[in-house]
């Protein structure tokens, strides 16, 4: 399975990106850059985590306007697979490709620390891996993820499954509505998240919680 | 010329926490009977033309398009 993952000038974490996809999946991710209208044919495309045009109006409003997203939208809807971590699930919001939004986190303050997520949706293309109901070790490091949704498609979300990770056993780092860490669109091809599963794949990260999330993307067993 | 300010606030009902920390931050400076903040944001705009009509219309579009995030925030627009 091939991979690719996106380059916007202030995101930091997609070095971290590129080293958990090669290990994983045993092939480099080719690096697409923000003004690239043309995405090369890819099973998965990932939006590593930073802090993309430095937050600036909104955390991730800039980066969804450029025109790479236009490219990734176009993808997404003939079916590749995309992942947002942190920054990019931002950005997937804001580009309107998954629902809800990513406020301030309610305490204000940058948080960088472990918290445990429940897999809620283990039926869907990142989370096979896992089990339905399982808990996950998992890092999280941001300043604005707390996730919001209105009373509506709040109702929508739930009836499709595509609550796909809450934050377990009361570690919900941001106020986030209903523990959420997670979603899925609806067609269950776009997966944003605000934990950073790429820094949770092996032994040096102090476990690997975090790969199955990969070997269900690209499609390789978790080890 | 054309100038506008654009005003966007967030929706009822969203938690604001940044109001909140102003809200508290106020209280403790002595001003007392302060019963809500909410935190906003103001865009002052300069269009190149002197067409009212368009200019209201292309700062509507902006900001359905980028200035605010209208699943949490609204936005108001006036021509100065």
């Amino acid at each position: 399975m091939k991979s690719a993952v996106v380059q916007l000038p202030g995101l930091n974490r997609d070095r971290d990106m590129i080293a958990a996809l090669t290990k994983i999946s045993g092939k480099a991710p080719v690096t697409v850059w923000q003004t690239e209208t043309e995405i090369p044919d890819v099973d998965l495309i990932v939006i590593p985590g930073g802090f993309s045009y430095g937050d600036y109006l909104r955390c991730g409003a800039i980066a969804a306007r450029m025109p790479v997203m236009q490219a990734i939208r176009e993808k997404a809807e003939k079916g590749v697979k995309v992942l947002g971590v942190c920054n990019g699930f931002q950005i997937l919001v804001e580009a309107g490709m998954l629902p809800g939004a990513l406020m301030r986190n309610t305490s204000l303050k940058f948080v960088c620390k472990e918290v445990k997520l429940e897999v809620v949706n283990a039926d869907t293309d990142f989370t096979r891996a896992y089990e339905q109901g399982q808990i996950i070790r998992c890092p999280v490091a941001h300043h604005d993820g707390n996730y919001f949704v209105d009373d509506e498609t709040l109702k929508g979300i739930q009836g499709n499954g595509q609550i796909v990770f809450r934050y377990a056993d009361g570690t919900n780092p941001n106020g986030s509505l209903l523990d959420i860490a997670g979603v899925v669109n609806q067609a269950g091809n776009v997966l944003g998240m605000m934990p950073h599963p790429e820094n949770l794949i092996e032994a040096a990260h102090g476990g690997s919680d975090g790969r199955g999330i990969f070997a269900s993307a690209l499609d390789v067993i978790a080890a | 010329m054309i100038k506008a300010r654009v005003t966007v606030t967030l929706k009822n009902g969203v938690l604001d926490p940044q109001g909140k920390a102003i809200e508290g931050a106020l209280g403790s400076l002595g001003f007392h009977g302060v019963h809500q903040v909410r935190q906003g944001k103001v865009f002052d705009v300069e269009l190149d033309t002197n067409d009212q009509a368009k200019a209201e219309a292309d700062l509507k579009a902006m900001c359905e398009k980028l200035l605010a995030n209208t699943v949490i925030e609204n936005y108001s627009i006036a021509l100065t």
